[in-house]
């Protein structure tokens, strides 16, 4: 038996089917998982009212974070491809961030935007403009995550700056002697050029956005602070106002706080349809803006 | 096409499937107390982990032969996690007594009814409310070990300095006494609080100001959220709110110290009247010996007079796993911090928590602070409540306060068709859990 078929069968195939199965048990993770049929999915679609503000949450994530991320880590890998001097500094600068643990960044974040002692809104106060509450408003605690977000695009940034190197010199040269500005290059030759890759770092970005979790969470439980003595585990997921209570965090409470395995099983069987079709959607739509270089050019 | 599904579903696949183990079965109850070396996970870290363990040498010493190896800092995802795993501890200790209406009715932790019989351990040795919260729909599978009570602590020295002697027994005059102690910078920003109301800060959850109130939770099996009680309670929460200003008090909690740290903001005088547990008596002796302070049972809604005295009781649980293999010897462990009265009373001058048994209240050894005695006489009141145990763990408190936050912060305004709505997501959630339940 080869390799890859063990690893596929213990990490992907086996807990995909136990999930799939437990979807349709009540499971307490204390006693055996017990068949309810179509129970959780009924509860999930119909009854459950905490599920569409956690989706309205995640989409929103997708929507504006993701394609920030995306021109963010596009534009930074251009200006660093036209760079003469000191390259490496800059590049190792915007990558830097990549390497922070999520937990880390994350708490780093909340102390840099805590409203009342945080450098950033100390700043802006002596410039004379009282600063937002960031991670304490709902206006504001998903703009604050899409910052963090964009401080942490050096993977992508590193990806396209490759890809936009190897953009073959011959097309902007041709380009240039057909009378083409910079725009024009970057629009008619990099960016087609690269768009394969732009592909992936949109797929990417989605399915990462659909399981959107640990900075939310930790944003959440320190922002929020919980009465935890007595209670012990944090109750502040989602703080402010289920602002920042994305589906994955939704899911993580039902399973992990709430005894309702069975349940989060059948929302993680939805999160994976999901990721699926709008993963379907995007490669199949992509083929009209995609450019695949001809093999052996 | 054929390649695009299978790519995109490899994708999908790779990076949303989350693994879910199996359960595990139990074990045999044992009927030997022989010599054994058993494991105790408790919650509990130094210095109150130092106290347990010199309590639990007692026990060694009393019975020759068992050995305890105590393990500090666990929580119960740790519990769950190695119960599953048939790895648990012989004894555990759990701080969130709302995991009762799990740990119960799964038999994760063993039924203790048989070894109480078998002792003639009875019930009534525990006050109503912890005995309320150790056991399950007729199944007893914990014992309480130390309560935590509901009180005011007010800052003696800011009251003086407002004319104020005695602390406030009735919610208009803790309001009235919030404002004056209330102080403002000259930019306006909040440099005191009298008594900060905002929701989920430090204690501050329905559940502990709901006894003020008389308000209760369920009716029969039914939440029942929706009441009189209930309304005025979070009327009032919202009015004291708005005089502060809500972006003011973000603002002051963003600036105030964390709740378990020298910089706590009664600690350091910057709240001056406080809604908070009992142990925090030893928070200070230990953080801030120089504050001038007291505590008094926190002040009851204006028509509830009666109600003054009582107050919110909680407290840690302790249980056997039901994986253990040495049942007879932790029953003995259990017996011993959860009922002998002396353990109690020692455990009590240590933690600085209640003593969980009528007797360990009464008893000669206990020695608590000036301050401490008003949680003893709270935690003996006859009105003092507790939350109902339920089998949704803590989902019904925490879908409460998720409207109650969107209330205060006036995002929802629609107050008596907002806690209808919570009821109604409450009982959905019973339902569900126990439609899942097996025959």
């Amino acid at each position: 038996m080869s390799p890859w078929i063990v690893g596929f069968t213990v990490f992907f195939g086996y807990p995909l089917v136990t999930t799939a199965y437990l979807s349709f048990t009540h499971y307490d993770l204390l006693s055996s998982p017990h068949w309810v049929g179509l129970a959780n999915y009924r509860y999930l679609f119909t009854t459950d009212q905490t599920v569409w503000p956690a989706v309205r949450n995640t989409l929103w994530f997708i929507a504006i974070a993701v394609p920030l991320q995306v021109f963010f880590a596009l534009g930074i890998s251009i200006m660093l491809s036209r760079a003469r001097r000191g390259v490496g500094v800059f590049r190792t600068i915007f990558y830097l961030p990549a390497l922070a643990p999520p937990v880390a960044a994350t708490l780093g974040f909340v102390y840099l935007l805590n409203p009342a002692t945080g450098p950033v809104n100390t700043i802006l106060g002596k410039l004379g403009i009282e600063g937002p509450l960031w991670f304490d408003s709902p206006q504001w605690a998903k703009p604050s995550l899409t910052l963090l977000a964009l401080w942490g695009i050096g993977n992508t940034m590193i990806i396209f700056l490759a890809a936009v190197l190897d953009v073959p010199r011959h097309l902007y040269e041709s380009a240039e002697l057909d009378g083409a500005g910079y725009f024009s290059r970057l629009w008619y030759v990099t960016l087609p050029t690269i768009s394969p890759v732009i592909l992936f770092a949109v797929v990417i970005g989605v399915i990462e956005g659909l399981q959107y979790f640990t900075q939310a969470y930790v944003a959440a439980s320190v922002a929020g602070g919980s009465a935890s003595y007595s209670a012990e585990s944090a109750n502040s997921l989602g703080y402010p106002e289920d602002s920042t209570l994305f589906y994955p965090v939704l899911l993580y409470q039902q399973g992990f706080r709430y005894f309702n395995m069975g349940y989060a099983s059948a929302m993680a069987m939805l999160l994976l349809a999901v990721a699926f079709g709008l993963t379907f959607l995007i490669v199949r739509n992509s083929r009209r803006f995609v450019h695949y270089q001809a093999p052996g050019r | 096409m054929t390649r695009v599904l299978m790519v995109t579903l490899l994708l999908a696949l790779a990076f949303t499937v989350t693994a879910c183990g199996g359960g595990s079965k139990s074990s045999a109850t044992g009927t030997n107390a022989g010599p054994a070396n058993i494991t105790m996970w408790t919650p509990f870290v130094d210095p109150e982990l130092k106290t347990l363990k010199l309590v639990v040498q007692d026990f060694e010493a009393k019975h020759p032969g068992i050995h305890v190896k105590v393990i500090g800092g666990t929580n119960d995802d740790k519990i769950v996690a190695a119960i599953r795993g048939g790895n648990a501890p012989d004894v555990a200790q759990s701080f969130s007594s709302d995991n009762t209406g799990a740990f119960c009715p799964s038999g994760a932790w063993a039924d203790l009814g048989p070894y109480m019989d078998r002792d003639g351990v009875n019930e009534s040795i525990f006050p109503e409310a912890p005995r309320q919260y150790t056991e399950f729909e007729g199944t007893r599978c914990a014992l309480p070990m130390l309560a935590d009570t509901y009180g005011l602590y007010y800052n003696k020295k800011l009251l003086a300095q407002a004319g104020y002697k005695t602390p406030p027994k009735t919610i208009s005059q803790l309001t009235a006494m919030a404002k004056k102690l209330t102080q403002r910078d000259s930019s306006g920003k909040l440099k005191v609080v009298g008594f900060n109301p905002f929701p989920s800060w430090y204690e501050n959850v329905p559940a502990h100001f709901g006894p003020s109130w008389g308000a209760t939770w369920m009716d029969g099996d039914k939440s029942a959220l929706n009441t009189p009680a209930w309304q005025d309670q979070l009327k009032w929460q919202k009015s004291l709110i708005d005089w502060y200003g809500y972006d003011n008090l973000v603002r002051f909690n963003a600036g105030a110290g964390d709740e378990f740290s020298e910089s706590n903001a009664f600690e350091t005088g910057k709240v001056a009247m406080h809604m908070d547990g009992e142990w925090r008596v030893a928070f200070i002796k230990r953080e801030h010996p120089e504050l001038d302070y007291a505590t008094a049972p926190f002040p009851v809604a204006d028509d509830k007079a009666d109600l003054y005295g009582a107050g919110y009781v909680t407290g840690s649980i302790i249980g056997i796993p039901k994986t253990s293999k040495h049942k007879d010897q932790a029953w003995l462990l259990v017996k011993y911090l959860g009922t002998n009265a002396n353990a109690l009373a020692k455990l009590s001058n240590g933690i600085q928590n209640v003593p969980t048994t009528t007797d360990s209240l009464k008893s000669p050894a206990l020695a608590p602070l000036p301050q401490f005695r008003t949680f003893l006489t709270v935690f003996g009141d006859a009105n003092t409540t507790t939350t109902p145990i339920t089998r949704i763990g803590a989902a019904n408190q925490e879908t409460f306060q998720s409207f109650i936050s969107k209330y205060l912060s006036g995002s929802k305004t629609d107050l008596e068709g907002g806690l209808a709505g919570v009821d109604k997501q409450i009982d959905a959630q019973l339902k569900q859990a126990e439609a899942g339940q097996a025959p």
